[in-house]
């Protein structure tokens, strides 16, 4: 037992005091601005924008996959620049941006007990090169030829020719040029992210008192920081490659009975590039779908995440680990089958600190005093869908199991189940969660409630029998399932059923939003800690925080972020900030 | 209180809806029946992990709702118990990955008297190559591609004079004989994908892939490209029939050579490609009129 | 892809040696009270922006390695002919190399407090930058002169592309040169301009870093040294 020093000799916070920009106008306050929350919040806005175009593109799709042939205007060329678009904003635009963008500029400065970020003129930076890259990549849908067609992956050789849509109009050039942008803008943030966690942290906040919240965003920027380069390289070469004629990945081609003019290039080579940043961008997703999802699920359960030191091992094994398995998307690409051997056993191996994860979440769970809130729910669901998405994965990852699944449905229901729906539950949950903190009032209740059930259970029911779909063998990115033997009737029915649940949990997001605008003037008030949390987040003298946070002094830190329900307490939770040792005289077992 | 009889919904739900939805895997039809055996073993352990996971969170949550002073045990970990569920689940890694490397193994390595059968990919047919008398496949090289040499062999090549031409057409292999698949493309990726027999491989322009089956069932299968290659991926079909012995031998009597298909009076051939890739593209024509 | 897994193991030793710095295997739990044993734990002695900057130039240093990377793999390939080194290259490589001499004395200077030699570094070090980017585009010129164009053989576009990455990354230091010396003429707080002219000088000695390693692989030196590498490992 380490109680050190009582809390009327405690010296002011350590931390220099930043000098703050103090916005002038309207202007700086509220759209060019410096503080993290506004940031945040215009990141999120943004993100949730363009992941709504995201939304509606999917269910263009499930219109052309649930009833073939019924709606004429969704071409072969329209549906796959619909796939494309639709992967690439939800992967890169929304959940990165979201994640990182979003909940890392709110929620690091506040949990870590800082003031703002540590570089604000950048963030604010990283902001608008965001927003120039998804204009740039909205002004594709209405340049000459549309938007590429080539897929999330964009492999090429076929992202740059004229069998694929956009290829050899604006589309993909749009498209290259958006993400060289993004990447631009995230590092800008993500420098910040990263710093702000080493050096802003208020006196007392050690490493192991983060909460996971910031373990994961502070793992999951340090990855992308260093996975997004991998992209940006792609970029660059395939840029070249279309507009000025260099054989990078093109090799000599005849497309159409014409020969081309490149030569030599290597395809595979792309894929790697890919992948390399591609792989651990599922784990930038993850990661702090794992940390937040483990303090909804600690505050709501009202007792400490169980095996906090594994949980923050796992993190930074999963995030280390994750740099050496990106070949697993390319069993079947055509590389030296000998690397099959290396990525399948590098790729099960991460399923073990994956799986404490899940076990500690569940554990957690056990004994605990559990409100079914809102965030609660959530937060169950994730685990559901995570678990059944990460067991989908042993298939994937096991090279041989891979062959006869990739490319197919399988592949589709798996990745959506892992990154899309346990995620953005995660977002959903979260939201719920801190919305209190950002606008002083609770969400409504019953909106909530049905929000919740809808998109659960249909996500759930949409992804999981399109497993059965790929099991078949039905490949993914076709645009038409017709003149197929193994397409039977019944599988048609199934994806007009998918279809069906598509569109209901789609219009459940609806009702979300609806529920987020509306709740701002008519929602209950929350007060500054309505779930009765440990974090300093919820420890601020304003509700919604003021600029600079904290107020005149910053908080001090005496304990780590789960002292939920301690023996001896008189309350079930001890605020970081409060000092004092709280009768726990013997080791607990 | 709905959550937790929702999640045991889920779990019975999953289960029942694995083993009686009418949707499964097609008949097998090449010696990769070790593939789905080992689909099987993956369903077992992760189908078992799911429902215990599942389960026990609903009994967590079943049994600890909050109730009126009801008060959560303060436990910040159990050592004992982390190592051991991590040592339950390497256990249950090693189990998946072990089976799966072993046939992995099988997979890449092709038995000695497989013969090759080359298979060409272009937006948006498929052709083939048999080697002739000789066994041997001539070299090829994409530059060498004309309307003439649709497959681009190298005419100088004495391997190549021999070999059997299958432009845009079916496919025939003999039952039960070791096929190694010899994969190229001319234009996109591609990837040579039968159901049937479970492999499958991606097609590179300017490498060539393989992997290799035997048949084990007479039968016709439809070929599907399974890597997006372009608006025509979806309609991009062929056939493979998998003949007896006899079949296969008369089917090979009426192939042609490349060097008979190169000789002057035989261009005809040439025009009938083109027109086979055309059709996919006149299909799409009328797909986009719609 | 071995170039950038070296690079990033290099980078997860960083990260590993100040994880273990951080007692990852204490029960926070037991210790509640002001952790007045760690503060120094807290957080690094130097300055927040050194960290920034030492961060980025990891990014930095990942894009180059990733480019490297993607040169071996595509010089595997049959149709790779290398093409020959312009000798201005070396002359390039001198001026680079006075710039961050330059940066290194402005540096001691402001140490010492001696604006004067603060100022003669910086402009030296911006002229000799300035040089520097004239003679890369002097170099690309002859190249193309003598035939040696961009599409012609990925030899000649990883030339371009590498060599114009990394004089886009010394124009970006340019704006920050720029910045710190219209504080130095403008009589910037003496810790300020401190703190602006080493993030230069640690900005421009990478960038030599990083320029000495292109130009070692651009010359076909690397290639060599793997090849003796590996001949001493079989």
């Amino acid at each position: 037992m380490v109680d050190i020093t009582p809390a009327d000799a405690v010296p002011p916070a350590e931390v220099a005091e930043m000098e703050l920009y103090h916005p002038h106008s309207w202007w700086t306050k509220y759209v060019f601005s410096q503080d993290a929350k506004v940031i945040a919040i215009q990141y999120s806005a943004t993100a949730t924008a363009i992941g709504f175009v995201a939304l509606s593109l999917s269910w263009l799709m499930r219109l052309q996959l649930g009833f073939p042939g019924t709606f004429d205007f969704i071409t072969p060329e329209a549906y796959y620049q619909f796939i494309t678009m639709h992967g690439m904003i939800m992967v890169i635009y929304l959940l990165t941006a979201l994640f990182l963008g979003g909940f890392g500029n709110y929620l690091i400065p506040l949990m870590v007990g800082a003031r703002d970020m540590v570089f604000p003129y950048v963030n604010m930076l990283s902001y608008w090169i965001y927003l120039l890259a998804v204009l740039v990549l909205v002004s594709s849908f209405f340049a000459p030829g549309g938007p590429t067609g080539a897929g999330w992956t964009l492999y090429p050789p076929q992202a740059i020719m004229t069998g694929t849509p956009g290829g050899q109009d604006w589309g993909i050039i749009l498209m290259l040029a958006s993400l060289i942008l993004f990447i631009i803008g995230f590092t800008m943030g993500g420098l910040n992210y990263v710093v702000t966690v080493l050096q802003a942290r208020t006196r007392g906040m050690t490493m192991m008192r983060l909460p996971l919240t910031v373990w994961g965003i502070f793992t999951a920027t340090v990855m992308a920081l260093l996975a997004f380069p991998a992209l940006f390289v792609a970029c660059v070469m395939m840029l070249l490659d279309r507009v000025l004629g260099t054989s990078f990945f093109m090799p000599a081609i005849v497309e159409m009975g014409e020969q081309l003019q490149h030569n030599g290039g290597s395809p595979i080579l792309f894929q790697h590039l890919f992948w390399f940043f591609g792989h651990p961008e599922v784990y930038i997703v993850a990661l702090p779908a794992f940390g937040i999802v483990s303090d909804l699920i600690s505050t709501h359960a009202r007792k400490n995440i169980f095996g906090y030191r594994m949980m923050v091992w796992a993190i930074v094994g999963i995030g280390a680990l994750s740099f050496v398995v990106w070949a697993h998307h390319m069993y079947v690409s055509g590389m030296h089958p000998y690397f099959g051997f290396f990525f399948a056993t590098t790729t099960l191996i991460i399923a073990i600190p994956t799986a404490i994860k899940v076990y500690n979440w569940v554990l957690t769970l056990w004994r605990g005093d559990i409100h079914l809130t809102i965030p609660m729910l959530f937060a169950l669901a994730f685990i559901v869908t995570f678990v059944n998405g990460g067991l989908t994965g042993l298939f994937l990852g096991n090279v041989v199991v891979d062959v006869p699944l990739s490319d197919t449905m399988f592949v589709v229901a798996h990745f959506h189940m892992v990154m899309g729906v346990a995620p953005i539950l995660v977002i959903l949950g979260a939201i719920y969660h801190w919305y209190p903190k950002v606008t002083g009032r609770m969400l409504d209740e019953t909106l909530g409630r049905f929000h919740f059930w809808v998109t659960f259970l249909g996500a759930y029911l949409i992804f999981f029998p399109m497993h059965y779909l790929g099991l078949i063998g039905i490949p993914r990115r076709y645009a038409e399932l017709t003149d197929m033997t193994i397409m039977t009737e019944s599988a048609h029915h199934l994806n007009s059923f998918i279809s069906i649940m598509a569109f209901i949990v789609g219009f459940a997001q609806m009702v979300f939003l609806f529920n987020l605008i509306w709740s701002i003037r008519h929602g209950r008030e929350a007060g500054g800690n309505p779930w009765r949390a440990t974090t300093l987040e919820w420890q601020t003298p304003q509700t919604p925080p003021a600029h600079g946070n904290f107020g005149k002094d910053l908080p001090i830190v005496y304990r780590w972020a789960y002292d939920y329900s301690v023996p001896g307490a008189k309350e079930d939770f001890i605020p970081q900030n409060v000092p004092g040792n709280f009768g726990l005289s013997k080791e607990p077992a | 209180m709905a959550i937790a009889l929702v999640l045991v919904l889920v779990v019975v739900g999953s289960v029942l809806f694995h083993f009686l939805s009418p949707w499964w895997w097609t008949p097998i039809a090449s010696n990769w029946d070790y593939i789905d055996h080992t689909i099987i073993i993956t369903f077992w352990i992760t189908g078992v992990v799911f429902a215990a996971v599942v389960l026990f969170m609903a009994y967590c949550v079943f049994r600890f709702r909050h109730r009126e002073g009801s008060r959560a045990a303060y436990e910040p970990e159990n050592k004992r118990l982390e190592w051991w569920l991590t040592v339950i689940t390497g256990v249950g890694v090693t189990a998946l990955l072990v089976p799966g490397l072993f046939v992995w193994s099988r997979f890449v390595n092709v038995p000695s008297d497989a013969t090759e059968v080359e298979v060409i990919g272009q937006q948006w047919q498929w052709s083939f190559r048999l080697p002739g008398k000789d066994g041997k496949l001539g070299t090829s090289d994409t530059r060498d591609i004309t309307a003439e040499n649709p497959l681009g062999v190298i005419p100088g090549d004495p391997n190549g004079q021999d070999d059997v031409v299958v432009e845009a057409a079916d496919l025939h292999l003999p039952i039960g004989k070791p096929v190694k698949m010899v994969l190229r493309s001319v234009d996109v990726l591609h990837d040579f994908y039968i159901p049937e027999f479970r492999a499958k491989m991606d097609m590179i322009p300017g490498s060539v892939t393989y992997f290799w089956f035997t048949p084990t069932r007479t039968g016709t299968f439809q070929v599907l490209c399974a890597e997006l290659c372009g608006q025509g991926h979806p309609l991009m079909h062929g056939v493979v029939m998998v003949d007896t012995e006899q079949d296969y031998l008369a089917w090979l009597g009426q192939q042609q050579t490349f060097a008979q298909l190169s000789a002057p009076q035989k261009t005809g051939s040439a025009d009938q490609a083109t027109a086979s890739g055309l059709n996919v593209a006149a299909k799409l024509e009328t797909v986009e009129a719609r | 892809m071995s170039v950038i897994l070296v690079f990033l193991a290099v980078i997860a030793g960083f990260a590993g040696w100040w994880l273990s710095h951080q007692r990852l295997t204490a029960k926070p739990w037991l210790e509640q009270g002001l952790a007045g044993d760690f503060v120094g734990l807290d957080r690094s002695a130097l300055p927040t922006a050194k960290i920034g900057l030492g961060v980025f130039l990891a990014v930095v240093g990942c894009l180059f390695s990733l480019f490297t990377s993607a040169y071996f793999m595509r010089m595997g390939l049959s149709d790779w002919r290398p093409l020959p080194l312009p000798r201005l290259l070396w002359l390039n490589t001198g001026v680079l190399v006075l710039s961050s001499i330059a940066l290194q004395c402005a540096v001691v200077a402001a140490r010492k407090g001696q604006i004067d030699n603060v100022r003669l570094g910086l402009a030296t070090a911006g002229f000799t930058s300035f040089a520097f980017l004239i003679g890369q585009l002097m170099a690309w010129r002859q190249l193309t002169e003598d035939g040696y164009l961009l599409a012609a053989n990925p030899a000649n576009s990883f030339f371009y592309l590498i060599t114009g990455m990394h004089g886009l990354h010394i124009l970006g230091g340019l704006i920050g040169l720029g910045r710190t010396s219209v504080g130095a003429w403008n009589g910037a707080r003496p810790e300020r301009l401190r703190l602006g002219v080493e993030l230069c000088a640690m900005y421009w000695h990478f960038l030599l870093f990083v320029w000495l390693c292109i130009f070692a692989l651009l010359a076909g030196w690397a290639a060599t040294f793997i090849d003796i590498c590996r001949g001493l490992l079989t």
